[in-house]
């Protein structure tokens, strides 16, 4: 199923979690050798505030670019963006980002099922979905998207993760090619997807 | 899910039959409305969907209303309201007369948010606040000035943020679950459907606001949507955008300045 050796540029890793997600992140993006060979899209359920304390806060921990999202923005290799609150994040085919205040997805907004769909609907088969830690099922359609669309998922260890729902709910309907641990994580994100 | 061919036959009806371009709108976000639609109302095939919205024209009320989103709320973004105080109207007060177009207004929560800071400055009585949208219907619910009692208390905290000094509860009457704004802010509003796809300036205005409406369009209409706002203000006047949008890589955007970090700018050129 999953293509050994190096990672193929133009690769998207689309994450999403919830609560105790943010602790992997910062563990994670430390790890992540700057050039990126590949674009990282992040989608978290967060406090709904427009502020850019966290979008700071991962960027400390980085030398690559990390930017929450505005509309229209153009999704480019080597960089990191982040979901901004209380919209949902889709992509378009021509690699754009688009932002939608429509109803609430699975109790949320951003909702990660949302992203990861319309990610898988454009990357299919060049794009890596990771669900981490989270206390709600939102991602597990997204990542059944993905894998329909010939990408790889990946799920956070329940038992690794402070909150062991979201990955639980995931690991029953979506077939992962990858159920890893933290430091797993890191080795498949940094030797080779 | 349904096909970008599928998508394309759709959105080619509804200007064939029915006038409404929605061919510039943000596909993602578009074709998502359109699955979630197919999925609700249970159709069995895509030409089943399209037969129904061809031939069954309260059907494509709906199928309008729903494809365009129509989530709002009071006070959205506090911060941005503060600024709407502090910066726009002590700008606007000395004017003898205020235009204020709400743009995209859905079902006016903007609207009354805004004529609540206008009464709140002492300056409603010289106000008029024009709300526009494509769907018929959300302008109705916005016209009868009634809202859900539920997320008042949201709407509550959200005021007082702004810069609001009382208790939100004084700007209307509460019953069965209801709340009825009072009718003191509604007769200084004029609602009207205007289509930003298709239609033009109307009028001069001192203020212009179009929030999380840009969003669903591609750029090319943004372009024509911003053209047609800069038609539309007078000079030294404001226009106020969502958290996310911006007037930056746009062909108007020389003539306008950014007033501190929301999204608010004055025309200067």
């Amino acid at each position: 199923m999953a293509e050994s050796g190096v990672i193929v540029p133009n690769k998207v890793v689309i994450i999403g979690g919830s609560t105790g997600s943010i602790e992997v992140l910062l563990q994670l993006l430390p790890a992540l050798q700057s050039p990126l060979a590949f674009s990282v899209v992040i989608v978290l359920h967060r406090k709904n505030t427009a502020d850019s304390t966290l979008a700071n806060l991962l960027s400390l921990k980085t030398a690559i670019p990390v930017k929450e999202v505005d509309d229209k923005d153009i999704l480019q290799p080597g960089h990191i963006y982040l979901a901004p609150a209380d919209y949902h994040l889709l992509i378009e085919l021509d690699g754009s980002f688009s932002l939608d205040d429509s109803e609430k997805v699975n109790y949320s907004r951003p909702s990660i099922d949302v992203a990861f769909e319309s990610a898988a609907d454009v990357f299919g088969p060049a794009l890596i979905g990771v669900l981490l830690s989270g206390a709600n099922a939102d991602g597990t359609n997204g990542l059944i998207a993905i894998k329909q669309a010939g990408g790889q998922v990946v799920v956070q260890q329940p038992e690794t993760a402070q909150v062991a729902f979201m990955p639980q709910q995931a690991i029953l309907r979506s077939q992962p090619d990858y159920i890893l641990d933290v430091p797993g994580l890191i080795a498949l994100l940094t030797t080779g997807i | 899910m349904i096909e970008e061919e599928e998508v394309d036959l759709l959105l080619n009806d509804l200007v064939d039959l029915y006038g409404y371009d929605f061919t510039h709108y943000a596909r993602a976000s578009l074709k998502r409305r359109i699955n979630r639609l197919w999925s609700l109302d249970r159709f069995p095939s895509f030409a089943e969907l399209r037969y129904r919205v061809r031939s069954d024209s309260d059907y494509l009320k709906r199928f309008v209303e729903e494809l365009t989103v129509n989530v709002t709320e009071m006070f959205r973004d506090p911060l941005f309201y503060k600024a709407l105080r502090t910066e726009v109207l002590t700008a606007l007060a000395a004017k003898p007369f205020i235009r204020v177009w709400h743009a995209g207004c859905s079902t006016g929560e903007e609207v009354f948010s805004m004529a609540i800071l206008l009464k709140e400055a002492n300056l409603l009585h010289k106000s008029l606040l024009y709300a526009t949208d494509l769907n018929p219907e959300v302008l109705e619910a916005a016209r009868n000035g009634i809202f859900a009692m539920g997320p008042m208390k949201q709407y509550s905290e959200n005021y007082i943020l702004s810069g609001g000094i009382h208790d939100f509860s004084i700007y209307y009457t509460a019953q069965y679950g209801y709340v009825k704004f009072d009718e003191e802010l509604t007769r200084k509003m004029v609602f009207s459907t205007h289509n930003l796809v298709s239609d033009r300036s109307f009028n001069e205005f001192d203020l212009i606001l179009c929030r999380n409406v840009l969003i669903y369009f591609d750029k090319a209409l943004q372009e024509r949507v911003f053209t047609l706002f800069d038609e539309s203000l007078g000079p030294l006047s404001f226009l106020a955008l969502g958290a996310k949008e911006t007037i930056k890589f746009s062909s108007i955007q020389a003539k306008y300045k950014q007033i501190g970090s929301e999204k608010l700018w004055r025309k200067v050129g």
